[in-house]
């Protein structure tokens, strides 16, 4: 009798495979009718081993995995690796080069917000806010496209510097492009900012404070949503985000709302520092003068040229034979937040160890403080909200 | 003709036929609508998100929803292997039947109507409490964890604003002094206004409300909220028995807008005042009229769909009972004391 009467949750499986969950992430919940009693997400389902890989790859190789890590800003993350082995060099690349990067990044951040507030907008329920924010993501990758040929795993940053330099044709449309967003923006905040039922779904929902959001390693938007003023781009500033100017938007509440607006005001940031790279951008050489070791001879020479073919081959084999023994941690601001690396050199031509620091993966671990206590229909704001991309969180 | 027919089958068997002849007409343009709704659903959220909405099957997509029937109809039936299989199979038609049963007392113009019952308010009310029936079957029937709790929201919002709905009603019943749904249209006739909406406009809001998650639609899908629960109670029918429910839930929608166009639009009438200013109104068919408001209401199903996202399952309990349903019961009580002094 007393075993009937035994009070039981309700063990719901979500994920690998549901609408909602961005992926292949997956969450186990216990739900007492609709509230979340316990949550415990299991991440692992796109692990491809890409630290260790890059171990058996010269540095220069090692940059298509990068493209595939948070494939929806692959830009960031290739621009991210080139910044750290050129630390780890000591190379300099060229002004050009960090203004392109620096440009190519923001593009990046703008095509990968829109992106999450498109299918967190469709999670949410709004369904049109999803096919505008693609409309705009279209744009983007077109003009990726036009720049180097690719649209999602473009592998354009090259370390000490770019691969191929911009055109006035590109540096045009993409001026255009920063022309016609803000208006844009305008437009989806005119379908869910002031919108009642977004406000009841967004407010007070997952809220975490500035302290515990520090304490779960919390970085990107979603930080600044609880009033972190924490942005890699401004503090330890790389490639050319030190000579434009842009402000970090910074939340206060930590809910869902406040990472919201945090991330469409970073949009408008992002077509600020856009422009000013379009309009400050030197006229130069577009890969470091010390980083030969890391540029391909051009094609047409290999064939006809012993020397160059000599260098393409050990390039390709050997990797750089001169690398410096030694460590370094270095960091930038990718959408998501703070994707670090942390590299290990024994002076041979690939890297002893690479480790990647994703904040893919700590904000899914925070998903249980976040999740518990709420609603089903709340884990699935509270997914899209952290932002996550299975792809760097697995590695 | 019709007068020697019917003098030599008789009486009875005349009116049997006349009332099979209606059904079939009934159900067939209702069927026709159906798949056109969704056909126009989809060109119309489409249009509204910047894409095309179907555009391969005929011209413009025309024969769209001809090929999801064909598709539907020829897919492979499954039954989960741990589902109660009698309650899978027969909750599906407990919701169509439910829905397609409610169109019989519907007047669609003056004097066609299947059944003028004396409660087609009631009647209607009563099918749309059944089909919920279906759909918590469906839930539990299906032995899914989705599909389990998309059959208990359903129950919880259609038991909630069964009410809500209910009670707007009562200030229409008020003012017509009828629940017979002709006699509520021929009523409008006797105001200047000639339709309900104006003076009942706090119960046509709340209907509306009450519409939209009666039928279960955006922004009140929870039961299938496809970000959370996947597809709701529907997760695991394929086939056939998928397209019964999809057919129950546009049959729904026809049926709601056709109760709101007859309690508040005026039904297939047009206000006098306006017949009087522009006489060639007084010309068009009754039919014209009236499909056009259900039309109209049609599209502000899908244009709800395409602008607001879902609510949450305690919000929308919240909305029920602490602003539909004291709003509903403060009209009753307003129009009770107008009628009364008036």
């Amino acid at each position: 009798m007393k075993d009937a009467l035994r009070h039981r949750e309700l063990t719901l499986n979500m994920g690998p495979q549901h609408p909602a969950t961005h992926g292949v992430l997956r969450l186990v919940l216990e739900i007492d009718g609709e509230t979340v009693v316990k949550c415990t997400p299991y991440v692992g389902y796109l692990h491809r081993g890409t630290e260790k890989l890059c171990e058996h790859r010269t540095y220069l190789s090692a940059l298509p995995l990068m493209d595939r890590l948070d494939y929806i800003s692959s830009m960031a993350n290739d621009v991210g690796y080139c910044v750290a082995v050129e630390r780890l060099f000591g190379i300099e690349p060229p002004q050009r080069a960090k203004f392109i990067r620096s440009m190519v990044c923001e593009m990046t951040r703008i095509s990968s917000h829109i992106l999450w507030l498109g299918t967190h907008a469709l999670d949410i329920g709004a369904m049109t806010v999803f096919l505008y924010a693609f409309r705009e993501r279209e744009w983007i990758m077109d003009l990726f496209e036009m720049l180097c040929g690719a649209r999602l795993t473009v592998s354009y940053p090259r370390i000490g510097g770019v691969r191929n330099d911009v055109s006035q044709e590109f540096l045009d449309s993409l001026y255009d492009f920063c022309e016609e967003f803000p208006s844009r923006i305008e437009e989806y905040e005119t379908l869910i900012d002031q919108n009642r039922i977004w406000l009841q779904r967004t407010k007070g929902i997952g809220v975490i404070s500035a302290e515990e959001a520090v304490n779960w390693g919390f970085t990107g938007p979603t930080l600044r949503g609880s009033g972190v003023d924490y942005d890699v781009r401004k503090y330890f500033p790389y490639d050319a985000y030190d000579q434009v100017e842009f402000d970090v938007p910074v939340g206060k509440e930590g809910d869902v709302y406040a990472r919201y607006r945090c991330r469409m005001e970073e949009l408008r940031q992002s077509v600020r520092i856009i422009k000013q790279c379009i309009e400050k951008l030197p006229k130069g050489p577009i890969m470091a003068p010390d980083a030969p070791k890391f540029t391909l001879p051009p094609k047409d020479k290999v064939l006809k040229d012993m020397e160059a073919m000599i260098h393409h081959f050990v390039m390709l084999t050997k990797g750089p034979i001169t690398a410096p023994v030694g460590e370094i941690y270095s960091s930038v601001e990718v959408p998501k937040g703070e994707l670090g690396f942390y590299i290990v050199s024994d002076g041979s031509g690939r890297p002893y160890r690479l480790r990647l620091r994703s904040p893919s993966f700590v904000h899914v671990s925070a998903l249980p403080r976040l999740c518990v206590g709420s609603l089903v229909a709340d884990v699935i704001a509270n997914i899209g909200t952290i932002d996550v991309v299975l792809g760097e969180c697995d590695r | 003709m019709i007068d020697i027919v019917r003098l030599h089958i008789g009486e009875l068997a005349f009116n049997i036929i006349i009332i099979l002849v209606k059904t079939a007409i009934v159900f067939g343009v209702a069927m026709l609508h159906v798949a056109y709704a969704t056909y126009f659903e989809r060109k119309v959220i489409g249009h509204m998100q910047v894409r095309l909405g179907p555009m391969r099957v005929g011209y413009h997509g025309l024969l769209q929803p001809i090929a999801d029937g064909l598709k539907a109809f020829f897919k492979e039936d499954i039954i989960p292997s741990g589902a109660d299989r009698p309650v899978f199979v027969v909750a599906p038609l407990i919701a169509m039947f439910a829905t397609i049963s409610s169109l019989s007392v519907i007047p669609f113009f003056d004097g066609f109507v299947i059944a003028d019952i004396n409660v087609g308010l009631l009647y209607i009310f009563a099918m749309s409490s059944l089909g919920a029936y279906g759909i918590v079957m469906a839930g539990w029937a299906s032995n899914s964890k989705f599909s389990f709790l998309g059959g208990l929201r359903s129950s919880a919002q259609v038991v909630s604003y069964e009410i809500a709905m209910g009670l707007s009603l009562v200030g229409v019943m008020l003012m017509a002094g009828s629940l017979n749904l002709s006699e509520i249209v021929k009523a409008q006739q006797g105001y200047w206004h000639g339709m309900f909406l104006i003076p009942q406009f706090i119960a046509f809001f709340i209907f509306t409300v009450g519409m939209f998650a009666e039928t279960n639609r955006a922004p009140f899908d929870l039961p299938e909220a496809e970000s959370e629960l996947v597809a709701g109670y529907f997760v695991e029918y394929s086939g056939m028995r998928f397209a019964f429910f999809f057919l129950a839930e546009y049959v729904g929608m026809i049926v709601m807008s056709s109760i709101s166009v007859i309690c508040f639009w005026g039904g297939w009438t047009l206000p006098l005042f306006l017949v009087n200013a522009l006489p060639f109104l007084g010309e068009i068919p009754g039919i014209v009229i009236f499909m056009l408001k259900l039309y109209f209401h049609i599209f502000l199903f899908y244009w709800v769909r395409a602008t607001l996202p879902r609510y949450r399952y305690d919000q929308l309990m919240s909305l029920g009972w602490k602003v539909l349903i004291p709003l509903a019961l403060v009209n009753i009580v307003v129009t009770s004391v107008v009628k009364f002094f008036l």
